[in-house]
């Protein structure tokens, strides 16, 4: 590394050369992030196929294969399906508008993969450790919507304005509850910063992650996650029953593949928030020998993977919900019930310290 | 900072590109979606004067919710241009005096040691450990805390003024009572009726 760096300062002068070393060494971190997370995309569409397939007694993808290899049929699928994207003829209506129809799907993906720049994996290893981490993450995670509001108005077709109408309506009322179930995390932890707020779970076990002192705020976080990413059973903007398929349905080859890139990479990132705030992040369920040995980015995967089957599962269940019933849940249950929570645990952090430690609150507060 | 400094002019020129965009684009969505763009670059240049949390929260309120809005109105509203366009003539003499006054008090900062603006000293660069979002919160609920109230009270009355102003109650509305639905039992709907079956002649 240090090899590098003179190198820069020789090539480009000692200010620009640190300048550009800087940034060349933050593109190699970014693809080291965009990459698995890429990669871990293709493969849980992959998971997806499988595991809602054995829930209902099929057998899923079964018949690609890498090398002829007999044990790995269907594993090469997820690959066969990206080459098969690229391959396909992006097709653009007459009457829609082509800069914007091109556009929608580049503003899909890039808050979701910019998102991931202050997701800290271990306690060391983070691409930006700013101090409002979470605030950066909200800000992100709100500007998703317009690649979906403007691909439906740019395709010109009733469907997919339908769709985009319905997507905006939910994404923008689920935001707030799921703001206000950060703010209970916040005011736990007392930091914006993620690695700070996983540090705030430290304590010996897994009785001191704060999905147990929040545990409606962490169900109210999961489901508003779900609802976030338009995923089952609270697809309405896709519909395919009523609405063909939604904003999306003007769309062909990898054009498609995109939203569909962005929407995945939205549920790893829900589930890898729902980790870091709720379920300990890297730490160990028990601060014991064979458990610590494990390394935490093992641990951070296995939340992960463990809150993305909950993902997988829902929609392997739960019918769709109809539209008005989805405003109801978002604005009449979830919004009051966050706000008294806020108010529950500002009043328990001001309880004065002899009645914390009497109760067992005292094992968060 | 060298660096910075071409950062900070690729911003402002994006910044005044998209503000110029935003009056001059013939469709309303363009305009719509270039003062997006003017917020996002306007929150890039309050991070490069390290104010993370004006910036991050400019994002998250304006694009992240006010701009949706906006733009679902525009895209909903059939509007038309020409009519617009109408007025432009009889309201140029105040949009000119706004634009005075803007000019005059860009000239004045940057004109500044004829006004005595030196006088005012720089602020101080902050540690990278610095939290300004912390050193918000207590300052407006502190020593602004009044200020802060009443704010927040105006929006509320705004809030439920605009409620009142909508909210009508309909006689002929018919709409499904949800936790009526969850309560209902298994008598309420189904009738079991013993029916001696029809004997064959």
């Amino acid at each position: 590394m240090e090899y590098f760096q003179q190198l820069f300062e020789q090539l480009f002068g000692t200010e620009w050369g640190a300048m550009l070393y800087s940034l060349a060494t933050n593109m190699v971190f970014i693809y080291a992030i965009i990459i698995p997370v890429l990669l871990g995309v293709a493969y849980l569409t992959f998971a997806e196929r499988k595991i809602i397939a054995y829930m209902q007694i099929r057998v899923g993808p079964n018949r690609v294969t890498f090398f002829g290899i007999p044990w790995l049929r269907g594993w090469g699928q997820p690959i066969a399906d990206a080459v098969k994207a690229i391959m396909k003829e992006i097709v653009i209506p007459t009457k829609a508008n082509k800069f914007l129809f091109i556009l929608a799907p580049v503003l899909t993906i890039m808050p979701a993969l910019a998102a991931w720049a202050v997701i800290p994996f271990s306690p060391e290893v983070v691409l930006a450790d700013i101090n409002a981490g979470l605030l950066y993450i909200l800000a992100m995670t709100s500007m998703g919507i317009y690649g979906v509001i403007i691909a439906g108005w740019a395709s010109n077709s009733k469907y997919a304005f339908l769709g985009a109408m319905r997507s905006a309506a939910q994404v923008v009322s689920y935001e707030l509850a799921m703001g206000f179930a950060l703010v209970c995390v916040l005011m736990m932890s007392q930091s914006l910063n993620l690695g700070d707020i996983v540090n705030g779970q430290q304590g010996g076990s897994m009785l001191n992650w704060y999905f147990i002192p929040l545990f409606p705020m962490f169900l109210v976080y999961v489901i508003s996650g779900v609802a976030e990413t338009n995923r089952a059973p609270f697809d309405v903007a896709e519909g395919e029953s009523e609405i063909v398929a939604g904003f999306h349905v003007d769309y062909s080859g990898m054009a498609f593949t995109v939203f569909f890139l962005a929407e995945y990479s939205n549920m790893i990132l829900v589930a890898t928030l729902t980790a870091l705030l709720f379920l300990g992040g890297w730490l160990p369920p028990v601060d014991m020998a064979p458990f610590t040995l494990i390394p935490g980015f093992i641990w951070l995967l296995l939340k992960i993977a463990f809150v993305l089957f909950f993902f997988l599962w829902f929609r392997a269940t739960f019918p769709r919900y109809r539209y008005d019933q989805i405003m109801r849940l978002g604005w009449k249950i979830f919004i009051p019930l966050t706000l008294i929570w806020i108010v529950v645990i500002g009043a328990i952090m001001q309880l004065p310290d002899s009645i914390k430690d009497v109760t067992p609150l005292n094992i968060w507060f | 900072m060298i660096f910075q400094d071409v950062i900070f002019y690729i911003f402002s020129a994006i910044l005044i590109a998209s503000a110029l965009g935003v009056i001059t684009a013939r469709n309303p969505v363009y305009s719509a979606l270039l003062l997006v763009l003017a917020f996002v670059t306007c929150a890039g240049l309050w991070l490069l004067l390290e104010a993370e949390f004006l910036a991050i929260t400019l994002v998250l309120v304006y694009v992240g919710a006010v701009m949706v809005l906006f733009l679902f109105v525009v895209m909903m509203l059939d509007i038309n241009l020409d009519q617009l366009r109408e007025g432009f003539w009889k309201w140029f003499p105040f949009g000119a005096l706004i634009a005075l006054v803007m000019v005059a008090e860009i000239a004045m900062v940057l004109m500044g040691k004829h006004f005595g603006l030196e006088q005012m000293p720089k602020p101080e660069a902050q540690a990278a450990d610095y939290s300004n979002t912390k050193e918000l919160g207590r300052l407006i609920y502190t020593e602004y805390v009044y200020a802060f109230e009443l704010a927040a009270v105006l929006l509320l009355v705004a809030m439920v003024a605009a409620i009142a102003l909508t909210l009508r109650q309909r006689e002929d509305k018919r709409s499904p009572n949800p936790s009526k639905q969850v309560r209902v039992k298994k008598e309420d709907r189904l009738r079991v009726v013993a029916m001696p079956s029809e004997k064959k002649e």
